[in-house]
């Protein structure tokens, strides 16, 4: 880039960042604080993106990203803010950052099976590969709270799960287990219960829509 | 690690005692793990790694994972639940237990056929 371009838009980087910071310190002092940043971890196709779209739908009117019974449908983090949750005539103000999901391997023969060409699918695995690393990356800088997804027809016990639940454990970030997709037949929330006691578990259908008066109180608990 | 194994001949497990571990930082273990696992070998950890190493040690395995040649790694550890059998006190005093057992294998190597509290059982193929 010519330097005087490269000045130019250092400057109008300066003055973005003057604006951003300015309006940052206007919403602080109109909010009692700042929302708080609320990542949606877990592995993938547990119904983080449904989730997410929901929560966003139900209190900004439009969606975050796309949902896909394929695997690694999200591959960039993606931020929705200021989703103001009202309850009990209190309001508290989140981000939600809607998180690729977490694992140690990716195969792009994988997605040959999803009837994908061979190049679509090796983009699909390296930006998956990507995303995840810049998940991992969030979870040990830039959130303030989790909300783990699982899909509850799946055993919970996998290292990753542990793993993931260690991790956040180890930060002292306050987490909540969603217990997702209970409107299937093999929905089993009790084994997650079990596999994680010492955190609280609520159940819910992203899908359907099912509880999502307790998903929004214990968000508004944990989180506000 | 010492290049003891002719290609295609078997499997390399590496033994990696705690005290090996403590001389290093976490970007060493991360390293001499993933080099490990890259050249086709199964790494058992004595004592296995922080949540922190952890998380990085998946990060960075992402970033190398690369078709047709690295498809990440395969782990499990024992206890299942390191957090939740730590003492109370344990945890107020910040003592963080990482007496795990770990084994990391190639993903496209090592399939984990049934794991419990006390047992890891795992199959292992060749490359
Ligand atoms: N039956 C049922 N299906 C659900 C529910 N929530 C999500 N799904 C489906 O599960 C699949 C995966 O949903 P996503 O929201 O894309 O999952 P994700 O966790 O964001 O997946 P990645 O981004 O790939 O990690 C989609 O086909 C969804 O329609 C639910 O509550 N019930
Ligand atoms: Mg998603």
């Amino acid at each position: 880039m010519p330097r005087l371009a490269r000045a130019r838009e250092d400057r109008m980087g300066l003055l973005t960042e003057l604006k951003d910071s300015i309006s940052r310190a206007a919403s602080t002092l109109f909010s009692e604080q700042d929302p708080k940043r609320i990542g949606i971890y877990g592995p993938p196709n547990a119904g983080k993106t449904t989730l997410a779209n929901r929560i966003a739908r139900d209190w900004t009117g439009d969606a975050v990203g796309p949902e896909s019974p394929i695997p690694h449908e999200t591959r960039r983090a993606r931020r929705k803010e200021n989703v103001e949750i009202e309850r009990d005539g209190k309001s508290v103000q989140i981000d939600i950052v809607d998180t690729p999901g977490v694992t140690t391997k990716v195969d792009y023969t994988e997605f040959l099976d999803h009837d994908m060409e061979k190049d679509d699918a090796v983009r699909r695995s390296r930006e998956a590969t990507e995303g995840v690393a810049e998940a991992m990356h969030w979870l040990r800088e830039d959130v303030d709270g989790v909300i783990y997804v699982l899909d509850s027809t799946k055993d919970p016990f996998t290292q990753v799960n542990t793993m993931l639940i260690g991790i956040i454990e180890s930060q002292d970030l306050p987490v909540l287990i969603f217990a997702n997709k209970i409107d299937l037949e093999d929905s089993n929330v009790q084994r997650i219960r079990n596999a994680f006691p010492q955190h609280e578990t609520v159940p819910l259908s992203a899908l359907e829509g099912d509880n999502m008066d307790e998903v929004y109180d214990k968000i508004a608990e944990y989180f506000g | 690690m010492a290049e003891i194994k002719q290609p295609g001949e078997g499997v390399q497990i590496d033994l990696i005692s705690a005290k090996r571990m403590n001389g290093l930082a976490s970007m060493e273990k991360i390293r001499m793990i993933l080099d490990g696992v890259r050249d086709g070998n199964i790494v058992v950890l004595e004592e296995g790694l922080t949540p922190d190493e952890e998380s990085k040690l998946i990060e960075v395995t992402m970033t190398e994972i690369s078709p047709d040649e690295f498809n990440g790694i395969e782990i499990e550890t024992y206890p299942r639940s390191e957090a939740a059998d730590q003492s109370f006190l344990d945890r107020l005093m910040g003592r963080e237990s990482t007496k795990k057992l770990t084994v990391i294998g190639p993903a496209n190597q090592i399939e984990t056929l049934h794991k419990d509290e006390t047992l890891i059982s795992a199959l292992v193929s060749r490359k």
